[in-house]
């Protein structure tokens, strides 16, 4: 028996590292792989309370919120893969022109 | 009372935070994409813990499997190489941690103080993929169906951008343009 | 049953499937370089041991006497652990194949499989989805540029055609309803018309093309062997590898195509299913030696194809399988999904 608050400390911990890394990274990618993380931490909260309240719906939501990652990261990793080709530098604080 | 089900959250739980705090330490973007596929496995742990087995062996098949092979292919295929820091990147660390410590010691305090909820079994709701598969086909349908259409402008919107763009032969060689 | 019989129960079967898998993988070296030879008009090898049985043996201790090199500009870390997931990711997925069905000792049944999971072809995906780090990871920690294309080249490869793999499955899985690999031999049983045995390669002919197509392309196998294309890269992504850490990847290689072997025999030969008759202790038998041998079957299909066909284009080969295969398996699936409601 562990308490449902464990797990909420847990997704929020998740969460929280996620949004840190969001701010103090500089490298495109690992920015990016921050937003994975924070989208991680919310599925748990989520799988954790379909098991608190007993209804299968949370799991269902993990499901979409999977697919909107792939789509998210594939659209993602190829905005970079563009920046990348024009720019020549992940490093964000560079990217800094709205046109070259 | 210190039982299995503790243990195994704590092991895993551990493994997730470790990888997380990894991931910002690093300074390679390889080793942080390890560090996150480390959290996504350790994840797919707790899912098994609360009895979600179908979301576990997703979570191992289409995040770690899938999309974080995309991260480290696109790691690999543009050379991505140790980070530097800068101005921008010191205001944030000096303004970002302690904002997130706090952050995060707030959220954990009110959730164990105030929550008052009961206590979660071990493998609680088990999602067989049966029972989800019916759902996704009949309460979801919806919601499925438009998931669908966002992978396919995802995907078409994926080839569109990281195809290279078409130059005229004059240019070519002067084009500064990386594969 | 008491749970300590049931954890000397584990331990004994992982021990011996481990056993038997790691000679299998030797002897599978020793079986293509035996069948292709002779298909190249050579004899392979003959000179340690009979029929040059003994060849494994002296090549494990030839592996574990080299130097074990590292070169000095490698991203260590990573350099170290490449072997290491690929060959434990592709040693793992064995855990959930069954062999045949449960025997009684003692009074107590067993089932012939380390593990019994509900989702287990969910897991054998999972499991080998994983193992893709090791070559990725091989390729780019080894600051080469040969290993690095053969890296790249592999995750790509592996990444587009698991969707080609899955789908292929999911024809089987709608006939059989279930993700338990026990349960969809169990479908199997039994015969069409008295004669033809009830196998899913007989109803899926086309997904069985997909599967088998995939699985060479996962695999890193002639045809789809460009990772490793020795013509254009050197080794691909082993080509900064020695010794030891070389052999961990040659093991994973053919572990991994033991596993896929056994994947196919259970979802399109039927299993352990098999004319079986005879004295109790052949019943007992059977079903295992029916096992292997479709195994064996499939994996002598695999050395013929290396014997035979050549190597792909990288274009064609992304082509092949996004334009084509992955197509065919999609309209299988509606096919099939229609017939089942149809019917």
């Amino acid at each position: 028996m562990v308490p449902l608050s464990y797990y909420l400390v847990l997704s929020g911990i998740l969460f929280a590292c996620g949004v840190t890394g969001f701010l103090i990274k500089r490298n495109i990618i690992a920015i990016f792989m921050s937003i994975e993380l924070m989208l991680n931490g919310v599925n748990l909260s989520f799988v954790a309370f379909a098991a608190h309240w007993h209804v299968l719906a949370g799991q269902i939501f993990v499901f979409f919120v999977m697919v909107v990652a792939a789509a998210e990261a594939a659209v993602g990793l190829a905005i970079i893969i563009a920046v990348y080709r024009t720019r020549e530098t992940l490093n964000v604080d560079q990217v800094n022109l709205l046109k070259l | 009372m210190i039982s299995v089900h503790l243990i195994l959250f704590l092991a895993f739980g551990a493994v997730c935070v470790a990888g997380a705090v990894n991931l910002l330490v690093q300074r390679h973007p390889i080793n942080s994409a390890l560090s996150l596929i480390a959290v996504m496995a350790a994840l797919a742990g707790e899912y098994l813990l609360l009895g979600a087995e179908f979301v576990a062996a997703l979570q191992v098949i289409v995040y770690a499997g899938a999309i974080m092979v995309l991260f480290v292919f696109v790691i690999m295929l543009l050379n991505a190489g140790v980070e530097d820091r800068t101005q921008g990147s010191r205001v944030a660390i000096v303004f970002g941690i302690p904002g997130m410590l706090i952050g995060s010691v707030l959220v954990a305090w009110v959730v164990l103080r105030h929550s008052g909820t009961g206590d979660v079994e071990i493998g609680a709701l088990p999602g067989p993929p049966k029972t989800i598969g019916d759902m996704l086909f009949h309460e979801f349908l919806l919601p499925f169906e438009i998931t669908s259409i966002l992978i396919l402008v995802a995907i078409m919107g994926a080839v569109v951008l990281a195809s290279k763009p078409p130059s005229s032969p004059a240019e070519a060689p002067t084009q500064k343009v990386k594969d | 049953m008491p749970i300590w019989i049931y954890v000397v129960a584990a331990v004994i079967k992982s021990a011996i499937v481990l056993l038997v898998l790691l000679t299998a993988v030797a002897y599978t070296v020793w079986l293509e370089r035996k069948v292709v030879g002779h298909m190249q008009n050579r004899w392979g090898p003959t000179r340690v041991g009979p029929f040059g049985l003994l060849q494994p043996a002296a090549d494990g201790i030839k592996f574990l006497f080299k130097e074990d090199l590292t070169p000095p500009h490698v991203y260590k870390p990573l350099f170290l652990a490449a072997p290491l997931i690929a060959v434990i990711f592709a040693l793992t997925s064995i855990a959930v194949i069954p062999f045949g069905n449960a025997i009684t000792l003692f009074g107590y049944s067993f089932p012939l499989q380390i593990t019994d999971v509900n989702i287990g072809l969910l897991v054998i995906l999972g499991v080998t989805s994983i193992g893709v780090y090791g070559v990725a990871l091989a390729g780019w920690s080894s600051n080469n540029k040969y290993s690095l294309l053969g890296g790249l080249r592999a995750s790509a490869q592996m990444v587009s055609y698991e969707i080609s793999l899955g789908l292929s499955l999911v024809g089987v899985l709608i006939l059989s309803g279930s993700f338990s690999l026990r349960e969809i031999v169990d479908v199997q049983g039994g015969t069409f018309l008295g004669f033809i045995p009830r196998w899913n390669i007989f109803l899926q002919p086309v997904a069985f093309f997909c599967y088998l197509m995939a699985a060479y392309a996962e695999t890193n196998r002639i045809p789809f062997d460009l990772p490793e294309a020795e013509t254009e890269l050197v080794a691909g992504y082993h080509t900064e590898y020695s010794a030891m850490k070389f052999a961990m990847f040659f093991m994973a290689e053919y572990a991994n195509m033991i596993t896929v072997a056994c994947l196919a025999t259970l979802l399109f030969l039927g299993g352990w299913h098999g004319p079986i008759g005879g004295p109790p202790i052949v019943q007992a038998i059977l079903p295992v030696f029916w096992f292997c041998a479709k195994v064996f079957a499939f994996l002598f299909l695999y050395i013929w194809v290396r014997g035979t066909l050549p190597r792909f284009r990288y274009d064609q080969l992304m082509a092949f399988g996004w334009k084509f295969l992955l197509p065919l398996a999609m309209a299988n699936l509606i096919v099939t999904a229609i017939v089942v409601v149809v019917k």
